[in-house]
């Protein structure tokens, strides 16, 4: 089925056992995002010091693919420099706007280029982002405190 | 339980043969958010284009009384299919215009009546003045209510809704300061449908105005809405087999004579001056400008199309789609069905959640397979919030779909908790 390009092994994995899921209690920015299509949200939360992430931690709730899309995040950017963030960032989003016509470069997306798929179908896309979004949004240092 | 209906007007609705994603033969379970439609309907809007387009009411040739005569023709013939006089019956765009133009009236009346015209009284809101909605309202007959309310500083009242999806009515709710009464006749989540004659009733005793969100009822039902003693009752062309760009609003006379127009301009007009203006008192009073005469055809061929089948056979087939699917559902593994589980009381769709799995990801996994139903909250967020669900997903059905079709889709429900490895 063509199906299973959309939904690798790697993103029911994730969805199945997200990793970095649970806020952690410090932080020094915070960003909360919704996609109002379908209700979807999700929170993410960043500790940064010394142009690292010292910590990367998200919550929510969703489909299969902006949960996993957070816990990939997770894995690439906890304990990473900032500056690697949006390095995958800028990657990240020029693939998801593919059309499916470019090959993932994996050496620098990991795991997230198991998403190539997702940009084949236009609705998803806005679900693979989202947390990518919030993440943006948390290193800018929006706090609430 | 037979189901020839659908095999006999299949042949009716060209869509229905084509191969979508993967190779799979369409299974369309979408028809509460809009319907397929039969040739009868493409061509009849078709044949206007051809032979008689022209404008109506103003144009003293001979297409133009052609075009005139078959729009009212077609007035005519839609109000019957609804057991309404035409004089009652407003063409708009659709469902949520319909209910705008209504809260848009109501709103106008109060400024006029606030700048002193005394007739419109028994139109004005003012603070103390509640309008009462239900919690399953989709978002077209609630966000008017609640942007009307924040201007007249009337206040919003909900009926509630209980867990299994039913509207918990008490004539307590009823209270005299009870302006307006809006609700679903049928909820387009829960499937539920509601006993409007006894709130009807209840609204009546107390004077109220009562609105009737028509969408899912007047395709589906058997309705007569001078039966129902509504004040409004407003639906969509497109969820009927008929065009998009085109629905209905039934006014009571009480309404369409004493309520003031919403949109202004051409053909609503009684006179004219550079000073001021006055309107028509008939229903032209609410059609402003050029209308959408092709539709309001194309509509009328869906309304003798459904009326030549018969309502009531329409109904029983969905019943027996729906018994079939809900019963499957309620005994399937990690599946949750939102609204009742009683039969008599639902209308032909079904929405529900599977457990682990989001409602795109199950949606997604039925597209692979041919099948289109929606997934989301419907247009009804605070409904989904009520129930505790974020979203889910709704398989709805029409004349045109078959028992295979139910198997179908019940046979790649039943897998997606496997493939999504959480069962
Ligand atoms: C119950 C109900 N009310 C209102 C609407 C709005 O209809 P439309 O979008 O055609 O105006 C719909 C359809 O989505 C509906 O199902």
């Amino acid at each position: 089925m063509n199906l299973d390009a959309l939904y690798q092994e790697i993103i029911l994995d994730h969805y199945k056992s997200p990793h970095g899921q649970g806020l952690q209690p410090d932080f020094t920015g915070e960003a909360f995002h919704v996609n109002t299509s379908c209700g979807d949200e999700v929170t993410v939360r960043v500790m940064v010091a010394d142009g690292t992430i010292k910590e990367m931690t998200h919550d929510g709730v969703g489909c299969s693919i902006s949960r996993a899309s957070a816990s990939v995040l997770h894995d690439l950017t906890d304990k990473q420099e900032s500056n690697k963030f949006y390095e995958l960032l800028d990657e990240f989003v020029e693939l998801m706007h593919s059309q499916g016509k470019t090959e993932p470069n994996e050496d620098v997306l990991g795991d997230a280029a198991a998403f190539a798929g997702v940009s084949k179908y236009p609705a998803r896309v806005k679900c693979a982002l989202l947390p990518w979004m919030a993440m943006k949004d948390a290193m800018e240092g929006n706090t609430d405190e | 339980m037979s189901f020839d209906l659908a095999n006999k007007v299949r042949p009716d609705f060209p869509i229905l043969d084509r191969i979508v994603r993967g190779g799979n033969a369409l299974v369309y379970l979408d028809s509460a958010a809009t319907s397929q439609k039969p040739n009868q309907v493409i061509d009849a809007e078709a044949q206007y284009y051809r032979e008689i387009n022209a404008t109506i009411h103003r144009s003293g040739h001979e297409l133009g009384e052609l075009a005139s005569a078959a729009y009212e023709e077609a007035r005519q013939n839609i109000a019957g299919f609804v057991g309404a006089k035409a004089q009652n019956l407003i063409f708009t765009k659709n469902a949520t215009e319909g209910l705008n133009l209504v809260a848009y009236a109501f709103l106008n009346a109060t400024l006029m009546h606030r700048n002193g015209q005394t007739k419109y009284a028994q139109y004005a809101l003012n603070p103390g003045d509640v309008i009462l909605l239900t919690e399953m309202e989709h978002h077209a007959n609630m966000v008017p209510w609640q942007h009307i309310a924040q201007l007249t500083g009337a206040a919003i009242k909900y009926i509630p809704v209980s867990d299994d999806g039913v509207l918990e009515l008490s004539e307590d709710l009823f209270t005299n300061n009870c302006k307006i009464i809006a609700v679903t006749h049928q909820s387009n989540v829960l499937g539920t449908i509601n006993d409007v004659a006894k709130i009807a009733e209840y609204a009546n005793a107390i004077g109220a105005h009562l609105i009737l969100d028509a969408c899912q009822s007047v395709p589906h039902l058997p309705t007569n809405l001078e039966n129902l003693n509504v004040a409004a009752a407003a639906w969509s062309g497109h969820k009927m087999l008929g065009p998009t760009g085109v629905g209905c609003l039934f006014l009571s006379d009480d309404l369409l004579l004493g309520l003031p127009p919403f949109l202004l301009g051409g053909n609503m007009i009684e006179n004219v001056t550079f000073e001021k203006s006055t309107y028509r008192s008939d229903n032209g009073k609410f059609e402003a400008g050029t209308m959408n005469i092709a539709q309001v055809i194309g509509l009328s061929a869906a309304a003798t199309y459904l009326s030549e089948i018969g309502l009531d056979r329409v109904h029983q087939h969905e019943v027996g789609l729906t018994r079939k699917a809900l019963t499957a559902l309620l005994e399937m593994p990690g599946i949750r069905v939102l609204g009742p589980s009683e039969m008599s009381i639902r209308g032909g769709l079904i929405s529900f959640e599977v457990n682990g799995v989001h409602p795109h990801d199950v949606s997604q996994y039925l597209d692979a397979n041919g099948i289109a139903i929606r997934a989301g909250h419907h247009c009804a967020w605070p409904l989904h919030r009520r129930l505790g669900a974020v979203a889910s997903s709704r398989a709805s059905f029409y004349l045109y779909n078959t028992e295979a079709e139910v198997e179908q889709f019940l046979a790649a429900v039943s897998e997606i908790r496997s493939y999504f490895k959480v069962a």
